[in-house]
């Protein structure tokens, strides 16, 4: 069997979940502060791909980075980048649909905090960014890592937005989930099944550890 | 001195309530704020240390300006150098007994002297979670001692300590702000101990629309 399509689900879900953290904390935090139009606006878009189908999202993303519409040319221009049926593509696309979930717990865990925290740190003449580092962050680590098993298992497990802007190439965009779909196609009903097994597996042991971690996360730091 | 001349707003609709101060607190001294629930005291002591800015009015200490709302000036939190003492404690979860207050002094004869006033130096290790009340109110007080402040707030810091506990804390505390020159400003319902001719009591009086 050709472990190649697993492999490339990995990494993929790797580099995302990895990108998705730098991107995901500071959205989090700059969302759980005071509500704003814009901020409400800008969390419906982020939590749009929860309930959007993928193929939608993939059809516009799609749009966008042909090279025969002006983002897709521009990209390709400026940069010599070619998204549609790369890998690059895979992850932009994949940051793009994982972003609610490294987003909304972290958000949640923020907002949980109580606010006099922050301020007694402030009140100990510690900036923001201190504060943030010292003081907030560190009491957000079980969230934090919640976030980083989501985003790691939904990324492994997509379909409909890596099959529109990736397609099938191997080693290239057949990821594990496309290869069950290839698999099936052919008739192959044997390396579906190896395919199938290895991923239920593998998310089977993240969603265990998300349980387990969430037991504790959701009480309080004084419980 | 800290001189006082705000108005603010708190809540909206039948629950508002306006708050309006204009007093003075003399220097060195302890200032016990009294007045009835919901009337702004834990308000007012935030908007003394810049927590939350007043609608109008100006605040002055030791005839510096910390805010006035003519010039829209407001001096910065982290420059005012005040201590806090949270109703809710505020302590990081995060953080070891030691560490909090690591956190705002590199004195570590100073530590040593604060945790022994505050009997947690058996308890250096611990994070919050494993204090019990009493405890945590007490590192809360000895956390806004480290950075050795000027004014000193407290928000009902005795309510969690039992009387001879608190009776021990007083004394070293007054030994403390009279070395400091610490300027002190509480709210607390009871603790008639700090009642002496120096200090002062202010009444806050509702007015609730």
């Amino acid at each position: 069997m050709d472990l190649e399509p697993i492999w490339l689900s990995l990494r993929l879900a790797a580099i995302t979940t990895i990108l998705l953290l730098f991107i995901g904390v500071p959205i989090a935090y700059w969302l759980s502060r005071k509500q704003t139009v814009l901020k409400l606006i800008a969390e419906a878009l982020i939590t749009m791909p929860l309930v959007l189908p993928p193929s939608v999202l993939g059809f516009y993303l799609l749009l966008a980075f042909s090279p025969s519409n002006a983002f897709g040319e521009w990209l390709q221009a400026h940069f010599d980048l070619q998204l549609v049926f790369s890998f690059k593509g895979l992850v932009i696309a994949s940051i793009i649909y994982s972003l609610p979930f490294m987003v909304s717990p972290i958000k949640a865990a923020f907002s949980h905090l109580p606010k006099s925290m922050a301020e007694a740190s402030y009140i100990m003449g510690k900036s923001k960014t201190q504060t943030f580092f010292k003081v907030l962050l560190p009491n957000i680590k079980a969230s934090i890592f919640t976030a980083v098993v989501l985003t790691f298992a939904h990324t492994l497990g997509e379909f409909g937005v890596v099959l529109m802007i990736g397609g099938n190439i191997p080693g290239q965009t057949k990821v594990a989930s496309i290869a069950i779909y290839d698999a099936v196609e052919t008739m192959d009903y044997v390396s579906a099944n190896a395919y199938a097994l290895i991923l239920f597996a593998i998310t089977f042991i993240i969603v265990v550890g998300v349980f387990i971690i969430n037991r504790n996360a959701v009480k309080s730091p004084f419980e | 001195m800290i001189e006082l001349d705000i108005k603010k707003k708190i809540g909206s609709g039948s629950a508002s309530l306006a708050l309006q101060v204009k007093t003075s607190f003399q220097s060195n001294s302890v200032t016990r704020i009294l007045g009835p629930s919901g009337a702004g005291k834990s308000t007012l002591l935030k908007i003394i240390a810049g927590l939350i800015l007043p609608d109008k009015g100006t605040i002055k200490f030791e005839n510096t300006i910390w805010f006035d709302s003519e010039t829209k000036y407001n001096k910065k939190v982290q420059e005012r150098q005040v201590g806090f003492v949270f109703q809710d404690y505020a302590l990081f979860p995060n953080m070891t007994v030691e560490q909090h207050l690591s956190y705002g002094t590199t004195d570590l004869n100073y530590i040593r002297e604060l945790l022994e006033m505050g009997e947690l130096d058996q308890l250096t290790h611990r994070n919050p979670k494993q204090l019990s009340g009493g405890q945590q109110q007490r590192l809360a007080i000895l956390r806004a001692l480290s950075t050795k402040p000027k004014l000193l707030l407290m928000d009902e810091p005795f309510s969690a300590l039992d009387a001879a506990l608190k009776n021990r804390m007083m004394k070293s505390l007054k030994l403390i702000f009279e070395e400091q020159k610490t300027t002190v400003i509480m709210v607390t319902h009871q603790d008639n101990e700090w009642a002496s001719a120096d200090n002062q009591i202010f009444n806050l009086e509702s007015r609730g629309n």
